[in-house]
């Protein structure tokens, strides 16, 4: 068997697991169509005056991806915890680290990016401005990202517990409001007339320690929910 | 050493609270409302340091595999949590004759509510794993990865513009009465001892229960009766 290189490798995982995602397609739907509720409901929860709702349009954006991305958490390792794939893949002979970004990355693509496009949508709903809903869908591209990131930590931490989907929330959601802060802070700098390099600046910077460091704790986390 | 520190720490409470509502002076602009102050800085800086030193003992058993601070480490949690709580109920208390409300989104306030998350989030994991090696393992994990958090409260004050006042203790010296000083001084160590006396107690419960089917446990005398 020849040694696959590293983007070999990832390219191997990503795509069977858009594969495998492809084939249950109701579960991204589920998320997705959650995602799209929870925004929904707050016009008829708080009522339809637009002054308010331009107001909170961002901060509901964001609460509600970061619900949405909550709840696929638990499907990123349990199929392969369950029918020991995730065993076979800790014996490979490649950095699990490597491993576990591939597979960070193609939750996201399957998670994260269809609640980046869906986006502006439900912005409309809320009345925002175009500016605005730009710098939404930047700010969601470098915030998702980190969501799916950190998520996988604790997803790997819970792995096979039993309550892990309540769990995983309580350890993820207070590590993810810095990225809440700021993913709703540049909408809102924008939408107040000031920039929101600082805020996007930062969400990027975020995305980079979150790149750097959660795949390599994720793999510590597997490595101890697996022994 | 478990009654070393309880008894230290109820005498320095008593002199501490004495101290502190009685012999202090009335502050000029908060009157009599900042004594709270004696137990809210206290509880805080406290359930702050509880977090690093609890990170840190996990750090240990993560790398050493030392079973001791991975017990030390899940008997500190509870009493940072309530410590952490404590700051927060008091510090509600305080805001609300001074600020006027209960509770505001400042910087310092929701660092601090991160941590007592963070807190129950480590219990919950912790008590949610059977077994208590990988409940260790994986609690530590994510004390450490909350560690983060402990400097961001730290430091709030000074990088946002909040409304929580900055430190007014500092090590080059500082501005209060001397009076307020002392009560607050002896209410920080009495409630450093009180942290230090029931995390003993409560590791030696951990002790116990893990350890029970040991041949030590059985020939102590307190079992045998």
């Amino acid at each position: 068997m020849n040694k696959l290189s590293l983007i070999g490798l990832l390219s191997l995982v990503i795509r069977r697991d858009l594969v495998l995602a492809m084939r249950r397609r109701a579960d991204v739907l589920t998320t997705l169509i959650f995602f799209v509720i929870v925004v929904s409901l707050f016009p008829l929860g708080v009522g339809p005056e637009m002054d308010m709702l331009r107001k909170m349009a961002p901060g509901v954006v964001w609460v509600a991806a970061l619900l949405a991305s909550m709840l696929s958490l638990g499907r990123m390792f349990s199929a392969d915890y369950l029918d020991g794939t995730l065993e076979q893949m800790m014996l490979v002979p490649q950095s699990l680290s490597a491993l576990v970004l591939a597979k960070i990355l193609a939750h996201w693509m399957v998670s994260g990016l269809p609640l980046v496009i869906m986006a502006p949508v439900l912005g409309l709903q809320f009345d925002m401005s175009a500016q605005a809903l730009w710098v939404l869908i930047a700010a969601l591209l470098l915030g998702t990202p980190i969501l799916s990131m950190i998520g996988a930590v604790g997803a790997a931490l819970t792995l096979g517990l039993r309550g892990g989907g309540a769990l995983v929330s309580l350890l993820v959601l207070p590590l993810c409001i810095p990225v809440l802060i700021f993913g709703a802070g540049a909408v809102e700098a924008v939408v107040s007339g000031t920039s929101a390099g600082s805020h996007l600046a930062l969400l990027g910077a975020l995305l980079l320690v979150a790149l750097v460091f959660t795949p390599w704790v994720t793999a510590l986390a597997l490595r101890i929910s697996m022994e | 050493m478990v009654p070393w520190f309880s008894w230290s720490a109820a005498i320095l409470f008593v002199v501490g609270l004495y101290v502190s509502f009685f012999v202090a002076p009335t502050d000029s602009q908060q009157s009599e409302a900042y004594r709270i102050m004696f137990i809210h800085v206290p509880a805080s800086i406290l359930s702050m340091f509880i977090y690093l030193v609890m990170a840190g003992y996990a750090a240990l058993g993560l790398i050493f595999n030392t079973r001791l601070s991975s017990m030390m480490a899940s008997a500190l949690a509870p009493t940072g949590a309530l410590l952490a709580f404590l700051s927060l109920w008091t510090g509600a208390l305080w805001g609300k004759p001074m600020w006027g409300a209960w509770w505001v989104w400042d910087a310092r306030l929701t660092s601090e509510l991160i941590l007592l998350f963070l807190y129950l989030g480590f219990i919950a994991l912790h008590a949610s794993i059977d077994d208590p090696r990988r409940a260790d393992r994986a609690s530590a994990l994510l004390a450490i990865i909350g560690s983060v958090n402990v400097p961001i409260i730290y430091f709030s004050v000074q990088w946002w513009n909040t409304l929580h006042q900055g430190a007014t203790v500092k090590f080059t010296g500082t501005s209060m009465h001397v009076a307020m000083q002392q009560g607050m001084y002896t209410m920080l160590l009495a409630v450093w001892l009180y942290a230090i006396a029931v995390s003993l107690l409560r590791v030696r419960c951990i002790i116990l229960e893990r350890e029970c089917k040991a041949q030590w446990v059985s020939e102590l005398v307190e079992v045998r009766r």
